[in-house]
């Protein structure tokens, strides 16, 4: 495989405006299959998810499910897009062994919904708006296993191995009109855009939304055009481009690639490319012979949908709050700045932290907690916080045995690896552990005689009126005690021993 | 009553000796098996029946027998029709026989599935006593063009027995079977039923479900009963009809009351418009005679004869021949040797899957299948799209418009079903443009989604075979069909001195059928 | 409209995933072109502003409740199959160089 040569992104993007487009693929989480009562399930053995119906067997019809057109309207909505009052199936005709009937349902000159927007923010507070064409529903093809070769990959393999439990799963395929004008800003939008649809789908209940098990995919078309053309150049559409950063790298990649080919005086060859991972690199698709003629008609076996105001009303008003304005309002009502917001969200903290305070803790403490001793922990057990296996009820159990003077933060911390290792609630650790506050003035008094005896020069010094120096001999209260009292108090009484005013 | 007797019956009148207890539905099953086994197989066999279901039939046979026997609920949870026995085209899947629809691409393929109408007929517990002969994936006037050999027609042996029903409809009027199941995509259930003297109705579309029926034309499609006399029909309709969930276009509201229809049978008043468009000129003199006899008939029972026209009717075969092979190119895009059916290697070269897909494609279908998945890949191709599917939906709802004006003249329409008695095998096989014509009166009806039955009209003058006459009716309103069709049988019997297959002549004891 | 062609039809055999001896070809582009020349009445018969029909009996918003229903085992699913290889469907490699 020979290995293209690229402008560097700061050349490419000195030379050649870029042109963006993104085709979505979004796995709706429906109990059943789009056309079939088969389970809807990820994971399980191959060829168990399967009825007549998903394997395509002779004989065998379609039957909508509605759940999956409902789930197609509320992301046309929280997309802006106007919903087709009638529309149709058709089936797009091609022959590929994941593909049961050789035909792929799904739907081509009246999707479902159709002209819509959305607002990207970017990292620096840009908001760019990005056109939404349609959002047509379909379903999923089976899974490809290459054997034989030495990469897995389809190139060299001797056979390949058919599971078809994801045939049939319900899909709602996102197309954008194309975006213009975003500059050197394009893989960031782009990754920024996919984020942005993923957490609407999310949000919105539809989708696990989970990238690494394919919930969502993107497929990312890239053309460049010198600055001032009006027209676009020729584009490319790369596909398995299945992570947020491929998306970032795979634009940029693309930018780069095509800015070297039209610098060498080559026309861009219209085709699809595949994003590798390991190289990061993209490479030339497979060339599909039917790919110029899908011999698209109406799907005779499905009869069309009409859909009233009052059904999209009834689904509009179930829409949540954006995932957008949450956040605007999220951070206004917690008061945090914009970088630590941005920290958190960052972090994936956001519903977490707004669980934590709802459960009674305060902004600053539930971020404390959050984006410190759990954020750390995580981050040795090389997991996202949210998965450490802290609760927001723990954080907030924890916060009240400090306010109570129960605890002291240093014991809060092993109270959490307490609960961590499983020795249950935060009261059950402090008193397995034994770590509650020593708060016996008689117990704490002779481990002050004893630090004072210690130290008879300090003491003196005390007495002399060197209060600062009283830090020393609360050191060694606290060291004599194991960290388990009340660093105030015990000043309070060496003081009172020593008859200092404080 | 004895065996010979016994099988010639209607399936009403051996359901009626089933629940007298004259009979037995093992004594019934058996003596049609025996019947198969005497006239169906060999080189001048009928050749109806593909698969023979000898054990489960008598099994199922006996089952209602016990269930009689023991009386109380058991027997009178009975279906009227239990213990009468079926035959189901092989394009049907049914669990537990081979289903191959008269292709070498499904040789031996075993459905893990039942068809809702084979459901169906097991909650009635009508034992399937095989799976009958047909055109390939339905596609043909003749049943010449099944992989496992043509059907003979029961009247001549060497003549075609119409198809694609074919065999259901041999099976039928050779007394092999006394109901049969049938799919109707252009006439495949009603042009069979013409050139063999027996009746068949294709019911509006969605009345039956077409779950498990192997697709064609999934606009066309339909299943429907085969029968030796208009009740029968009426019978199994209502056996097999109602909405199914596993159809998307399964009516919510189908005709109801089919078999009371068929005992009212009065036309007393009623308007009966014969097509301008659908006799004449193109049709055997014989033919036109029957169907003019008919007329007389229908109107000396005190019904009202006018004409009608159709205009848009000349451009029904056209419409089909580009919509039906549209979508069948589509339907049949799922045979590729992956999931099920063979498999063939191509025979050089590198079997990489798109070769191996295009080999086993190549060498399991036959010529009919290939020349219309082709004409069909190219009426839906870039550039072609409009000129011939798009106008051809277009025709679609002119005919629609021709019926509906039609219908709003009278109650039910009136043709020959098909414009020739049957031919001899071979004599169209090379002209595939004159087998297509044979369809030109039935056409009409799967593209409106119209109901329409053919019964026995008498025999033609020059040669001395049936002729069918079609009745049309409204979506929805099938009962209409089987009210006058009644009336019509009622009256062509008294004409004709009783059925019509009585003249049919005897078949000679042919050798025992072989597995296929 | 024109008639249909040798070419075409190998087009049209390719995209049907028909493989076709040279006879055949030659044979079905003959025939195909009886047969198109004897429908293409069609595409005069109706004008522009008569609309297509698709389904013969019109119905709309026929769906179902999202229930899980019956499955297939993997040996059910697999026991029509030409071949197959730890309960999946096997097939020959997609592409041609190895």
């Amino acid at each position: 495989m020979s290995v293209d040569t690229i402008l560097s992104f700061e050349e490419a993007m000195e030379k050649y405006d870029p042109v963006l487009g993104f085709e979505v693929h979004v796995e709706l989480n429906t109990k059943s299959k789009m056309f079939s009562s088969a389970p809807n399930v990820f994971g399980d053995e191959p060829n168990t998810n399967v009825n007549e119906v998903c394997l395509g067997l002779p004989g065998v019809l379609p039957v909508l499910n509605k759940k999956a057109v409902e789930s197609s309207i509320l992301i046309g909505l929280a997309l802006n897009c106007k919903i087709a009052e009638h529309c149709t199936f058709a089936r797009k005709q091609y022959f590929y062994p994941d593909t049961p009937k050789n035909f792929q349902t799904s739907q081509y000159e009246d999707p479902i919904c159709y002209d819509g927007w959305i607002d990207i923010e970017l990292a620096d507070g840009t908001v760019f708006r990005v056109e939404i064409e349609r959002a047509h529903m379909e379903e999923d093809a089976g899974k490809l296993t290459h054997m034989g070769g030495s990469t897995g990959r389809i190139q060299g393999a001797d056979f390949s191995l058919v599971d078809y439990n994801r045939s049939g799963v319900p899909l709602v395929e996102i197309v954008t009109k194309p975006i213009e004008g975003a500059g050197s800003r394009a893989p960031e939008l782009a990754k920024a855009y996919v984020a942005a649809i993923r957490e609407i789908v999310k949000n919105l209940g539809v989708s696990d939304a989970r990238m690494e098990r394919g919930n969502v995919r993107c497929d990312a078309n890239v053309s460049l055009r010198p600055y001032g053309q009006e027209k676009f150049g020729t584009r490319t559409e790369t596909k398995n481009v299945n992570s947020l950063r491929a998306v970032e790298n795979a634009v940029k990649f693309e930018i780069q690639r095509h800015g070297a080919v039209l610098d060498s005086g080559v026309k861009i060859i219209q085709e699809t490319r595949h994003w590798h991972e390991d190289t990061k690199s993209t490479t030339s698709g497979r060339p599909k012979s039917d790919a110029d003629d899908y011999r698209y008609f109406p799907e005779p076996d499905l009869v069309p949908i009409v859909t009233t105001a009052l059904w999209v009303e009834q689904l509009r008003s179930r829409l949540p709050e954006p995932p957008a304005a949450r956040r605007k309002r999220l951070q206004a009502d917690w008061g945090y700045t914009d970088m630590e917001f941005r920290d958190v969200v960052n972090a994936g903290l956001m519903d977490e932290i707004e669980e934590t305070v709802t459960a009674g803790a305060s902004a600053a403490a539930a971020r404390k907690w959050w984006m410190g001793e759990i954020a750390r922990r995580a981050k040795l057990a090389d997991v996202d916080p949210a998965a450490l296996g802290v609760s927001p009820a723990v954080v907030v159990e924890i916060e009240k045995l400090i306010a109570s003077g129960a605890i002291n933060d240093k014991l809060a911390r092993q109270v959490l690896d307490g609960v961590l290792d499983g020795e249950g609630t935060p009261a059950e650790v402090v008193e397995k552990r034994g770590l509650a506050v020593v708060s016996d003035d008689g117990a704490l008094q002779s481990a002050i005689d004893e630090a004072l005896a210690a130290q008879p020069d300090v003491a003196d010094k005390i007495r002399g009126g060197k209060v600062q120096a009283v830090g020393a001999i609360v050191g060694g209260v606290m060291k004599v005690t194991r960290g388990q009292a009340d660093p105030g108090r015990v000043r309070e009484l060496i003081l009172a021993t020593l008859g200092v005013e404080g | 009553m004895n065996a010979h007797e016994l099988i010639r019956s209607s399936a009403a009148v051996m359901a009626a000796k089933l629940a007298s207890g004259e009979i037995t539905s093992v004594e019934l099953v058996q003596a049609h098996l025996d019947r198969i086994a005497a006239v169906d197989g060999g080189d001048r066999g009928v050749n109806a029946f593909l698969h023979v279901n000898t054990e489960e039939a008598l099994a199922v046979a006996a089952d209602v027998d016990a269930r009689r026997a023991r009386g109380g609920s058991d027997a009178r949870e009975l279906h009227e029709l239990a213990g009468v026995p079926i035959a189901v085209k092989d394009l049907i899947v049914t669990i537990g026989q081979p289903t191959t629809a008269g292709s070498k691409i499904l040789e031996g393929w075993m459905s893990p599935y039942d068809a809702t109408v084979v459901k169906k007929l097991r909650a009635a517990r009508m034992p399937i006593l095989g799976k009958t002969n047909l055109d390939e994936f339905a596609m043909g006037s003749s049943t010449e063009h099944s992989a496992y050999g043509p059907t003979r027609n029961p009247w001549d042996l060497d003549r075609i027995p119409g198809g694609s029903g074919g065999g259901s409809a041999a099976a039928v009027a050779a007394f092999e079977a006394p109901l049969a199941l049938g799919t109707d995509t252009g006439g495949s259930i009603r042009q069979p039923g013409a050139v063999t003297g027996t009746v068949g109705v294709k019911p509006t579309y969605g009345a039956v479900s077409r779950y498990g029926a192997i697709a064609m034309a999934s606009s066309l499609d339909q299943i429907g009963p085969v029968s030796r006399t208009v009740l029968d029909s009426a019978l199994l309709q209502e056996v097999i009809g109602g909405h199914d969930p596993q159809d998307s276009t399964s009516l919510t509201d189908p005709s109801t009351g089919l078999a009371d229809a068929a005992r009212l049978g009065n036309v007393k008043g009623m308007k009966i418009g014969i097509i301008k468009e659908l006799h004449g000129e193109g049709y055997q003199a014989g033919v036109e005679n029957r169907f003019n006899e008919s007329l007389e008939l229908l109107r000396g029972a005190g019904a009202e004869i006018v004409e009608v026209s159709c205009p848009n009717f000349g451009y029904a075969l056209g419409a089909y021949y580009l919509i039906m092979p549209s979508e069948a190119s589509s339907n049949l895009a799922k045979f590729d040797g992956v999931r099920f059916g063979m498999r063939k290697l191509p025979a050089e070269g590198p079997p990489t899957i798109e070769r191996v897909m295009a080999a086993t494609r190549a060498a399991g279908f036959g010529d009919e299948v290939k020349r219309r998945i082709i004409l069909g890949t190219y009426a839906l191709s870039a550039g072609y799209y409009d000129a011939y599917y798009g106008s051809a939906q277009k025709v679609r709802t002119l005919i629609q418009r021709d019926f509906a004006a039609a219908f709003a003249q009278v109650d039910v329409l009136i043709s020959p079903t098909s414009p020739t008695t049957a031919f001899k095998l071979g004599e169209k096989l090379n002209d595939p443009l004159a087998m297509y014509l044979n369809d030109v009166a039935t056409i009409p009806a799967n593209l409106a989604g119209v109901p329409g039955l053919t019964l026995p009209g008498g025999l033609a003058d020059e040669d001395g075979l049936p002729v069918g006459i079609q009745l049309l009716a409204p979506a929805r309103e099938d009962a209409r069909l089987y009210r006058v069709g009644a009336v019509l049988e009622s009256l062509l019997e008294a004409q004709w001195g009783g059925p019509i297959l009585d003249q049919a002549p005897a078949l000679a004891q042919t050798a025992a059928k072989e597995a296929k | 409209m024109a008639a249909i062609n040798r070419e075409q039809v190998a087009h049209l055999a390719t995209l049907a995933h028909i493989e076709m001896s040279d006879d055949e070809l030659d044979r079905m582009a003959t025939e195909l072109a009886v047969i198109v020349d004897s429908v293409k009445s069609v595409s005069e018969a109706a004008g522009d502003d008569v609309p297509a029909t698709s389904h013969p009996i019109p119905l709309t918003n026929v769906m179902r409740d999202d229930v899980v229903g019956h499955v297939l085992t993997a040996e059910e699913a697999l026991s029509g199959a030409p071949d197959a290889q730890d309960g999946r469907f096997k097939v020959p490699a997609i592409l041609e160089e190895s």
